[in-house]
Parts: C-alpha cells; structure tokens; sequence
C-alpha cells in the first residue's frame, strides 16, 4: 500500500496553516465555515450599508445606477449563499455529530471537500470585481437577461461559476449530513430520540440534494448559452421558453428558503427547552412539521411568479400549496410558546434571540401568507413589502435564529462564556436596528416605492421612511459591532465555561468544552430524548479514555483542496478561454489533470505511516 | 445515558455501509439531474418546427445500442457474483464485457451525433431540439464514460490484489451506479425516443389531413 501512486505523502501533522488546510477534523472544518461566513455576513452587510447610504436622501449621487446593480447582486448572492448556507454548514458541521454522539462525519475527506470549493467558489466569484465588475444581474439571474445577447460583460460568467462551484460543494455536504445522521447515530440513539438541531440537518441535507441539481442544470444551460451558443434562452432567435429560467430557479429557489430557515428553527427548538427548563413541547409534531414543510417546499415555486400570466389554475394550485406551508410552521409557533409556557424561563442571551427568532419570524410569516394570495401578491409584486417580508424571515428568522446558535454554543466551541452584558445590549440594539430599518419598508411597499431602483424623487415623499431605515440599517451595524468585541474579549479572557455551562439536556454538553478532537473517549449508550437529566447516572464525569490510548481518527489529507482546486481552476480556464482560446484550453487540461490525480490520490491515499503503526499497536 | 466498553464504533445505525448509502443518495440527487434536462427537452418539444425535428432520430439503430447497453448490465450482474464467491476470472471477464458494451453504447451514440451533424446540420446551436437532445443525450453519455473509467480502473485494481472477494462492496458500489445510468437510457429510450417518433409521426398524419381538407378531398 505504501507503494500508492500518491506524489504527496500523507500529512501527520495538525498544528500550523497546513493543520488547518489538511484538517478532516468536522470541528475544525465547522470553524472554517464559521469565519468564512462571518467575513462574508461583514462584505454583504457593508454592500447594503452602501444601498442605504444611496437611498437616504432622494436623487442621490452616491452611487450610479450601475454600481447599485451591482450592490443588490452582490447583497443577496452573497447572504443566502455565502453567510447563511456556510453559517448553517458551521454548526452542522461542529455540532451533529457531537449531538448523535459520533466521533466525525461520515465522510471526513468530502467534508473537507465541501469546504475548500464552497470557499473557491465564493472567491471566483468576488474576484469578477478585479477582472471586470461585479455582476449585476439580481441573485436570482433570470435568463434571457442573463443570455449574452443582453448581458456581455463576463462578470455574469464569474456569477454562473461561483455558483456552480459553491453548489457543488453544497451538494456534497448535503450527501455528508445525510449519511452522518443516519448511519452514525450512538447506540440507543434513535432517530425520534435525536435533538431538533440533527433532525433539521437531516431535513436540510435532503432538500440540498434534491433541490440544488435543478439550478446546477440550470446554470449549466445558461452557462451553454453563454459559452457555445446553445439556444436554451435565446427567445428571440430560437423562440425558447422566456419562463423556463424562473421554473427551474425557482423549483431550486423555494426549498432554498427552508434551506435557510430550518437550520434557525432547529437551533431554537434545542435553545428553548434549556432555558426553560423544561423538553420541547410536541416534540415529534414540531419533527413532523418540518419534513412537512420541507415536503411541501417543493411544489410550491410558482408563487414568485404568479404576475407571468400562468394561468388561472396553476395559479390557484400554487396559492393553496403555499397557503398550507403555514399550517406546519404555525403547528412549530404554538409547539414553541407552549415549551415556554409554565417553565422555569432564564432569561440569558441565547434565549432572547430565540424569542427574537420566533416573534419576528412570526411577522415574516404572516406577510408571506398575504401575499400567497394572489390579488395581493400582484399588488406587492416586486415592491418594498416583499423586500420587507423576506428580511423579517431570513435577517429576522435565519439571523437572529443563527444568532441564538452563536451565544448557546460559543462555550461549548471555545470552552468560554461570551459576556452576557454585551450580548443583551448587542440582542436589544439588534433587535430595534432591525424592525427600524424593515418595518418602514411594509409602508413603503404599500405606498408603491419598487424594489432596485437606485433612486427616487423628492416629490414621491418617500424620503423621510427611507431616512428612517437609513438610520436603523446603521444601528444594526453597531449591533454587529457589539458582537464582534463581544467574541474577540471573551475568546481570550471570557468565564471558564466547563462542560455543560447552561445544563443542557444533550450530548454534546456531556464532553469538555472544547472538546478533544476524538469527541467521546468512550461512545455513549443513549436511552431517552434527554440522556444528561433524566438520568442520576449522568452526574458522573464521562469515563477517562481506555487503557490503549485515544480513539483513532482519520489522518488530515491533502487531496480534498487539491480537487477544490482543480475543479475551480477548469472554471477559470472557461473565463479565460473567453480572451484566449489556446491558454485557456491548456488551463483547463492542466487543471482537469489535478482535478482527477487528486481523485485518484484521494481513492488510493493510504494511512499515514505513524498511525499504521499506531493502529497495528491496539490489535 | 450510560458508556459501555468495547462498543464497535464501526457499526452503522442501518447496518448499511456509508459508502452504499452514499451511491443511493447520490442516484436519488442524480434523478433530479436528469429529471430537469428530459424535462426542459420535453416543454420545448414542437416548440420551434424550424429546423431538423425529433423525425430524424432512429428506432431501429437506437433500438440496437440499447439492447447492448442493456447487456452490460446483465453482464454487471455476473460479475458482481464472481467477486462475491471469489471467483476472479468470472469477475474480471464480465467486468470486461461491461467496458466493451459500454464503449459500444458510446460508439453509437458518436455515430449518431455525427450523422445528424453530417445529414441534417443539427449541432447545438441548431435550435432547441438540437440544445435538448444534445445536451440531454450528452450528459446521460458522460455518465456512461465515467462508468466505463471507474470499471476500468476497479478492473486493474484487481491485478494489483487491492479489489478481492473481501471488499466486492466496491464492486457492489460501482454496479448500482451502472445499473441506474441503464434505467435512465430505457426512459429517455421511452420518452424521448419512441414518443419523439411517434409524434412525429402523428405530425406528420395530421398535416395530410390538413392538407387533404385545404384542398377539398378530406
């Protein structure tokens, strides 16, 4: 075996940069998607500071037509797929499989995998600003708008294949958590004794893997069109369907939003018990209502496009399905208010933000059923109400959930409390910069103000609102800031937070805080939905590691950013085949030979030596 | 909650390995990929008449590569059952005759692409029966290749001791995938082919009627 075809030796080592660029470790990993995102949330964030210090004064001059474009583009593509997928990937990837009590993923190479192209991507992408602008056709990209008969700049080509790098390690991560959750459970773990958090996951990993091949198709035909004249688009030569873009965007587009939303509702739903003092309310309803809502996700697209003239049954078809989403969530709502009732409630900082989460996901729920309605939605359509109803579910709903998610488990990764005191001015100044800066954009939807566009005039009279918003989108940012000192003083000098600080009821809090890299010294045995109180045995510490030694663990490898990186280069190879044809088909052959050396490496990577050895020593 | 010494942390909750659970969820993801392009192929289908249609595509021909494809999965079978008895010469000659079928499925499929490149200009940049078609056929043909590569190098890692009886999951592994990329050809065989030609052909009855009313004989 050593003989292998490998040019790299197995990595041994974890310390150092190349620790981290060869880690397998899902904790490890975990962090890297939670520092990624939060850089990203900060660009994204800066992006909309800008639109509002546009939109402050009517006729302003602060940006041009273009650059907000490029500003709203940016804006969205980057919060769905570069803050809130990778912040939901951090706590699935730290936190799963110690909730499960398994000690990594099941594929601890793809994990890494999905890392590395989800980052590549991300990077492609932004990088369109240094070779041509950022692209500016909406994060939803519809086509033929996006074809080159009306798009020529290449920042387009830059969107395409960002996304469609970062789409495919989405995908792989989904595949991941599929696996993890349902093959690496503890012994007695089963799946209806599983937290909410892993249940979510495992709803969420679904849906990645059925809802995302839609918009990898899709992208590619667009990407076709765009590179060989293919005719997927093209309405006015070909006479292709002007609509087919906004289907399959949208068959991928609304499981997206329960994407980005179920992982928040499976944090809350561990947060709240625990600071009620009490398990969740209806547990296997509220684990239904997700798979229901999940279920139904899918057969709901068409309520984006209920102004295209589909057709009065579809139409009605669609309203229903979307109208019956409320009944699951609202079924979660009460499971939730009636957790809270008649407990023991401590009001510490996870909790705010998961009644934060609750109530202002409530309002975002609420206007979506309005505008499930048909009349009304051709009403909103494309107004600042919408713009409005998706903030209070993803800023309101995902953010604070995510939030909640920070504070509770910020202990358990650094093994240090965050001070409560700057968390509850960071969740009250939050919480009114964010109704300050979207409530206001309800009334100015009403009033007609549409969404993207860069300007208005005086005589509209929407100036004052928009100053009014203006302000609040700054509040957050300072909000944001709290967070930021709040993380950096207690990382380095918080309270000790031992192991199960806020006495919570699951596995992972039974473990040191941070934990070993091996997780459990000894596999738990589990026999109820809250293994660390409903049982005296529990109070003891968890048993020292066996005479021979620490478990196992997969050896760090090299492979998974050496395929990330051929796979991303192939990409750049097509932008630069664009400008010149020969260099690019030569990036795009060397980097497709990495690509696929690396795949065969990663299939045939032996052990490393000293853990060979290590291994042969226990048997 | 209780730790009990010498669990076997390698047993799954199913029982069922990773890497097999893996492949099934990979083919239940794959399905929506196929499912959207023989979807996009099937709206556009009579969209634009400009342009060679769906008439030009061949049953008898296409019947041949199908039945050889549909070969190579029996002889998928056959080999997964010599390497699960240990019985490598059944193995690595079945094995073989996977590739072979398969690169003769692929050899159909270049021939067909280049005639209708040759007889009736149809590329994909045609129009939208050439995009779909293409794009939709070329696809399902790079899943076939990358079938072909994986069997090819499970094959030669048979000579060098790494694929016995004891890991025939592998095998095992790469024959589901194998077999779903068969089950997706019988239904673009279905969908596209069969139904292609028979509306065609119906098509082309209702334009006699049409033409036989004009002209007053119908």
């Amino acid at each position: 075996m050593a003989a292998n075809i490998g040019i790299l030796k197995r990595p041994v080592s974890t310390d150092g940069v190349w620790g981290w660029i060869t880690t397998v470790d899902h904790k490890r990993i975990g962090i890297l998607y939670g520092v990624s995102a939060f850089i990203f949330f900060l660009v994204g964030g800066i992006e909309a500071l800008l639109m509002r210090v546009q939109l402050a004064q009517p006729d302003s001059t602060f940006v041009d037509a273009g650059t907000f474009n490029a500003l709203f583009t940016m804006h969205g593509t980057t919060m769905v797929f570069m803050v809130v997928m990778p912040a939901g990937a951090a706590f699935f990837n730290f936190l799963v499989p110690l909730m499960i009590g398994a000690r990594d993923v099941a594929f601890p190479r793809l994990n890494a995998l999905s890392y590395w192209l989800f980052i590549f991507g991300a990077i492609l992408m932004n990088f369109s600003f240094f070779k041509a602008a950022f692209p500016d056709v909406g994060w939803f990209g519809y086509a033929p708008l996006t074809t080159s008969e009306y798009t020529l700049s290449s920042s387009t080509d830059y969107w395409v294949l960002g996304l469609q790098i970062m789409g495919v390690g989405t995908t792989a991560a989904g595949f991941n958590f599929v696996i993890t959750i349902l093959n690496m459970r503890a012994p007695g773990m089963t799946l209806m004794r599983m937290p909410l958090f892993p249940w979510m996951t495992l709803i969420v990993s679904f849906l990645i893997i059925f809802a995302f091949p839609p918009l990898t198709i899709a992208l590619t035909l667009l990407l076709f069109d765009r590179f060989f004249g293919t005719n997927f688009f093209d309405t006015a030569g070909a006479g292709a369907d002007p609509l087919l873009w906004q289907h399959l965007f949208w068959i991928f587009g609304h499981p997206e939003v329960y994407i980005l939303i179920l992982p928040a509702m499976g944090i809350v739903s561990d947060v709240l018990p625990t600071f009620s003092r009490k398990p969740l309310f209806g547990y296997t309803t509220v684990v239904f209502a997700g798979a229901v809502i999940a279920f139904l996700g899918f057969g709901v697209w068409a309520h984006h496009m209920f102004t295209t003239g589909l057709g009065a049954w579809a139409t009605a078809a669609f309203a229903g399905a979307t109208m019956a989403i409320g009944v699951p969530t609202g079924v979660k709502v009460f499971n939730w208010l009636a957790t809270l009732w008649g407990g023991s409630i401590q009001f510490k900082t996870p909790l705010l933000f998961a009644l934060g989460f609750i109530s202002m996901f409530m309002l975002g729920g609420l206007s979506g059923v309005m505008h499930a309605a048909v009349p009304v939605d051709t009403q909103q359509q494309d107004t600042y109400f919408i713009v409005a109803h998706f903030h209070y579910v993803l800023f309101g709903g995902s953010i604070f959930g995510l939030t909640a998610g920070i504070y509770y488990w910020f202990p358990k990764m650094t093994g240090r409390m965050l001070s409560e005191r700057i968390g509850k001015w960071h969740f009250w100044l939050m919480f009114i910069g964010f109704n300050a800066t979207f409530m206001p954009m309800h009334i100015l939807g009403v009033l007609g103000m549409p969404r993207r566009v860069y300007t208005y005039s005086v005589d509209q009279n929407w100036a004052g609102l928009n100053l009014f918003v203006s302000v609040g989108a700054f509040i957050i940012a300072v909000s944001i800031l709290l967070l930021i000192i709040n993380i950096v003083r207690s990382a380095r000098k918080g309270e000790a937070a031992g192991m199960n600080p806020w006495a919570g009821a699951t596995l992972e809090w039974a473990i040191p805080s941070p934990p070993p890299h091996y997780n459990f010294a000894v596999i738990p045995t589990v026999r109820s939905q809250h293994p660390l109180w409903d049982e005296e045995a529990n109070a003891v510490e968890p048993p020292p590691l066996p005479a021979h030694g620490e478990p196992h663990m997969p050896d760090p490898s090299y492979w998974p950013i050496v395929v990330a990186f051929g796979i991303t280069m192939v990409a750049g190879g097509l932008l630069i085949w664009q400008a010149n044809t020969w260099l690019g088909l030569f990036v795009i052959a060397v980097s497709g030979f990495i690509g696929m050396r690396g795949i065969y490496g990663w299939v045939f990577e032996p052990v490393a030596e000293e853990s060979a050895e290590r291994v042969h020593a226990h048997h | 909650m209780q730790y009990l010494s010498g669990i076997d942390d390698h047993r799954t909750s199913t029982g069922l390995d990773n890497r097999k659970m893996l492949m099934w969820a990979f083919l239940g993801s794959d399905v929506m990929f196929f499912g959207t392009l023989i979807g996009t192929h099937l709206i556009y289908r009579n969209r634009n008449l400009s342009g060679p249609q769906e008439e030009i595509l061949s049953i008898p021909i296409t019947t041949i590569s199908t039945f050889v494809l549909l070969m190579s999965s029996l002889a998928m079978v056959l080999a997964l059952a010599g390497i699960q008895r240990g019985n490598m010469g059944q193995f690595r000659f079945w094995t073989a005759i996977v590739c072979i079928f398969g690169s003769i499925f692929i050899g159909f499929q270049m021939f067909e692409f280049t005639e209708f490149a040759a007889h009736y200009g149809l590329t994909p940049r045609t129009n939208l029966f050439g995009s779909t078609f293409l794009v939709m056929t070329g696809f399902h043909g790079t899943h076939v290749a990358v079938g072909i590569l994986w069997l090819w190098s499970i094959l030669f890692a048979s000579y060098k001791g790494k694929i016995h009886q004891g890991n025939s999951l592998q095998v095992e592994i790469a024959g589901l995938y194998w077999h779903f990329v068969d089950i997706v050809w019988i239904v673009i065989f279905g969908v596209v082919y069969l139904i292609g030609a028979y509306g065609a052909e119906g098509r082309a009855l209702e334009d006699a009627h049409h033409a036989a009313r004009a002209v007053g004989i119908g």
